[in-house]
């Protein structure tokens, strides 16, 4: 790996440059899931009779996905403050846990899926279920980019190598676990 | 303090003599990145002009063979427009104007080595060439490229049975998708140089109005391009899996896409204005010999008309039948964001007035810039007000008013960066006197083309209409079309003028010292080309960039970098 | 952004200064427990009130101590908040038209379809209001 530029180890914003682009980074993805869950809320308060559509959803399973995710990110905080403490192995540690969770919400995400197609409700069935495969497969995408960002830090930390991205991964990790937080609510709990 | 730039690994000279391939095609330099951008970008407006001269034949002479092209089939004839207008949006402005010159410009001008995030820069460059070459493919798949105009309504974006080009359409998507995807990147990197990178006592207001200008673009890119992503999913998840988000039969809603598309759509034009601002900025205070006048008001005008350029996106939408009272809100905003861009232009006026004015070629394209936006800007606020624009509407009034805000934008904003920076770029100078012709066989033309469009669309001649000639009231404008038809082939030639400037220049131009210009701003301080990493020992500032014609001094400008 | 950062650059925040992850953890589940048996009870306010009204508690939570807004610099909080503040311009931009069924010169088909079944007596809807 080339060495870093000067410019990367600039601080005039008084804030370490990674962790700038981070936030720059989820401003950017608020306004990708802001648009299309207000497309979707729109339709939603126009058509009470989504109501029964939205029954059909398993809010048990959403409630598990919700809970795995808060404990995946309450790992990766405590990543963060292992790395923040020099504490390379153990960083990397709580990023696997995390990185389990992450992938414990695909496998749950894929089982309900599956469920959901067998009983006939795929992405044309309504456009309720459009939106509910885009926004959830969205949030998906962003799990995975999450966990294989996550499994190479994790690696380069156990090494105690660039330990400050444990922390950059983390504020990623919280944000995909923020959208979820409101994806659940919408797409499960109103009906 | 003293900042020594470190030896750039793999990338040094002095190392071991690295391939064409790795020093030009996989390069993490800003600058390399820059040029990247910008031939890439100079290429896809190669192909949009040629378009532009595809249809513009056809619709002068409806029916004949095309030099070069061939017979243009109704199809093909929408399918040109559509890609003329995406290419030259999408495919030349945002690249050449926000992507080159910002590449090149920011860490020049901030006094740093490179951008703080050199390979996510690659990464965004590669993406971008991808969304380019995706877009290329689309022209040779069966049914041909994307025929459903630019801006991808639906139902004609998304069923491909009224497009005729069911596979273009669904590569046109992808294509913008990973055009965003790119700029996205980009952003972030252009952003967080700027808050975080600066060189040791450079302030807020010692940085260069450019730079301050494409970092607000890029900031206003990244905050409205959002919806419309999710909006391109939606459509792509139309054209292929059978949704319908966007279609009224199955629960769906049509106006939906025309909000995401707007949404992004009307920031879009300040995305690529300011960064033109910017390049006018800077040389009209250098050629002027002038401070810049009220440096901060712009600034803070140019925060106003990003904050009111999200909330004018529905103007684009008067006739679709949206909420009235909605229309009267967009109206008013409208008519606003007037306001602060004409503010802008007379800062710019008063920052001429009373200055030594050397009239360059870079000059002339910054003062022309100013001349024909004013009309294109004039031209809008016809347009603005909603019930207007309802006769108005998709008429080549229409065209020939953004016609006259992005040609001065893109084109001319263009040219008149690169006569500026080529010194810089190439370390050669260029000929002023072709530089000269150039310019006014772009310029006259320009106006050729475009006034007689004006006339058209108050005719009411709409705009994609394949053959005028069919309809009576409009065929006896025949003789106004060949004028503009004729006209747009006299630019296209005078733009071999430039061509030849460009590498007669670059082979065999005079020499260009570190600052040809003398100019204030700390990229002319290293030299011309810059290497690697800009500069060997990185530059401290000591005050704002625009001290020119200082009372008391010597010289009538005085670099950033100099100390008191 | 402003003239002060450059000057005044201080690390935000150091070890001492984090809250206890463990009891902000706690909370959350507490919340998320909440949320599920609000809708139990069956009153459309209450499940709106206990479904969104504890996202956005736990969305505050976890942006304010996992996320570290609380000691970031406040640019930070701005530019997320006007990005949100963007999206629900947005939304007032939109809705009204989306949420019509029919306007000037145009309808969603499938739309009225829907609105006059739901209209026809669908007894089952009646509950929910």
């Amino acid at each position: 790996m080339s060495a870093r530029p000067i410019a990367t180890t600039r601080e005039t914003a008084g804030m370490p440059t990674g962790r700038l682009a981070v936030w720059w980074l989820i401003a950017s993805e608020i306004v990708i899931f802001g648009g299309l869950l207000a497309s979707y809320i729109m339709h939603r308060l126009a058509h009470d009779a989504w109501s029964e559509q939205a029954a059909h959803t398993s809010m048990p399973i959403g409630a598990f996905n919700t809970f795995v995710l808060l404990t995946s990110s309450y790992f990766a905080v405590l990543g963060h403050k292992a790395a923040e403490e020099g504490d390379g192995p153990r960083a990397a540690r709580m990023l696997w846990l995390t990185f389990a969770g992450g992938a414990i919400f695909l496998l749950v995400k894929s089982y309900e899926w599956t469920m959901e197609i067998s009983h006939g409700f795929t992405i044309t069935a309504s456009t309720f279920w459009s939106f509910y495969y885009t926004a959830a497969g969205l949030h998906a995408s962003h799990v995975i980019a999450g966990i294989i960002v996550i499994a190479i830090v994790a690696r380069s930390a156990a090494k105690n190598v660039d330990l400050h991205r444990v922390e950059l991964v983390g504020i990623y990790w919280h944000f995909v676990d923020i959208v979820w937080i409101f994806l659940f609510p919408l797409l499960y709990i109103a009906k | 303090m003293a900042e020594t730039v470190p030896s750039h690994g793999h990338e040094e000279a002095g190392h071991h003599e690295e391939g064409w391939v790795r020093k030009y095609l996989f390069s993490t330099d800003h600058k390399i990145i820059a040029m990247q951008y910008m031939f890439t970008g100079l290429f896809m407006g190669l192909i949009g002009g040629f378009f532009a001269y595809v249809f513009r034949m056809q619709l002068a002479f409806p029916g004949i063979e095309v030099p070069l092209f061939g017979v243009v089939s109704p199809n093909e004839y929408n399918a040109l427009i559509t890609n003329h207008g995406a290419i030259m949006i999408f495919w030349v402005a945002m690249p050449v104007l926000l992507a080159a010159f910002g590449n090149y410009l920011i860490p020049l001008m901030l006094g740093c080595d490179d951008m703080v995030f050199p390979r996510l820069n690659r990464l965004s460059y590669q993406v971008f060439l991808l969304s380019v070459v995706v877009l290329l493919i689309s022209f040779f798949v069966p049914g041909g490229g994307f025929a459903g105009a630019w801006t991808m309504y639906p139902p004609l974006s998304s069923i491909g049975a009224y497009s005729l080009t069911p596979l273009g359409s669904t590569l046109f998507v992808l294509a913008v998708a990973l055009e965003f995807v790119a700029f996205l990147m980009g952003g972030i990197n252009f952003v967080t140089t700027a808050m975080n990178s600066r060189a040791p006592g450079m302030k807020m207001y010692d940085i260069p109005i450019v730079v301050w200008m494409i970092v607000i673009a890029s900031i206003l890119f990244m905050a409205s391009v959002g919806p419309l992503i999710a909006g391109a999913i939606m459509l792509l998840f139309d054209q292929n899996l059978g949704t319908a988000f966007f279609d009224p039969q199955r629960g769906g809603d049509p106006v939906l896409w025309q909000h995401l598309f707007w949404f992004f759509g009307h920031p879009e034009v300040y995305v690529v204005l300011l960064p033109t601002l910017g390049i006018v900025a800077e040389i009209i205070t250098v050629f002027a010999r002038k401070k810049l006048f009220a440096y901060r008001t712009i600034l803070y005008t140019v925060f106003a008309t990003g904050v009111l350029s999200f909330t004018v996106w529905a103007h684009h939408q008067f006739v679709a039948g949206i909420d009235p009272r909605m229309a009267h809100v967009f109206t008013v905003t409208t008519l606003l964001i007037s306001i602060p861009i004409a503010e802008m232009m007379f800062v710019y006026i008063a920052t001429l007035y009373g200055g030594s004015i050397t009239l360059n070629t870079p000059m002339l394209w910054a003062l022309a810039f100013i001349a024909e936006f004013l009309i294109g800007g004039v031209t809008g606020i016809f347009l603005g007000a909603s019930g207007e624009d309802i006769y108005m509407h998709d008429t080549y009034f229409v065209l020939a008013h953004f016609h006259y805000t992005f040609f001065p934008i893109t084109i001319i904003g263009f040219y008149a960066g690169i006569s500026y920076w080529f010194p810089k770029m190439f370390g050669r100078m260029m000929n002023d006197r072709l530089g000269k012709i150039h310019f006014w066989g772009t310029i006259i033309p320009f106006n050729l083309i475009f006034i007689p469009l004006f006339v058209l669309g108050l005719a009411g001649q709409h705009r994609r209409i394949y053959d005028f000639t069919n309809y009576p009231d409009l065929a006896a404008y025949q003789p106004v079309r060949v004028l503009a038809t004729s006209a747009l082939l006299v630019m296209l030639g005078f733009q071999v003028v430039f061509l030849y400037n460009f590498i007669a220049s670059l082979i065999r131009g005079e020499k260009a010292p570190k600052n040809p210009w003398q100019a204030n701003t700390l990229e002319w301080t290293a030299d011309s080309p810059p290497p690697h990493g800009n500069w060997k020992e990185l530059p401290t500032v000591y005050r704002g960039p625009y001290e020119y014609s200082v009372p008391g001094r010597k010289s009538d400008y005085w670099p950033q970098n100099e100390p008191a | 952004m402003n003239e002060t950062l450059d000057e005044h650059y201080t690390h935000e925040y150091d070890v001492g200064h984090h809250p206890n992850y463990t009891r902000i953890y706690a909370i959350l589940l507490v919340l998320l427990v909440i949320s599920i048996v609000g809708p139990m009870i069956g009153i459309r306010v209450v499940t709106l009130i206990t479904a969104f009204g504890i996202a956005v508690v736990k969305a505050y939570l976890v942006a304010r101590n996992f996320m570290h807004l609380n000691v970031a610099r406040r640019y930070v909080t701005y530019l997320v908040a006007t990005c949100l503040v963007f999206m629900l311009l947005f939304f007032a931009g939109v809705a009204p038209d989306v949420m019509k069924s029919e306007g000037t010169q145009w309808e969603k088909p499938s739309w009225k379809a829907a609105a006059a079944a739901a209209a026809a007596g669908h007894t089952g809807a009646g509950e929910h209001h």
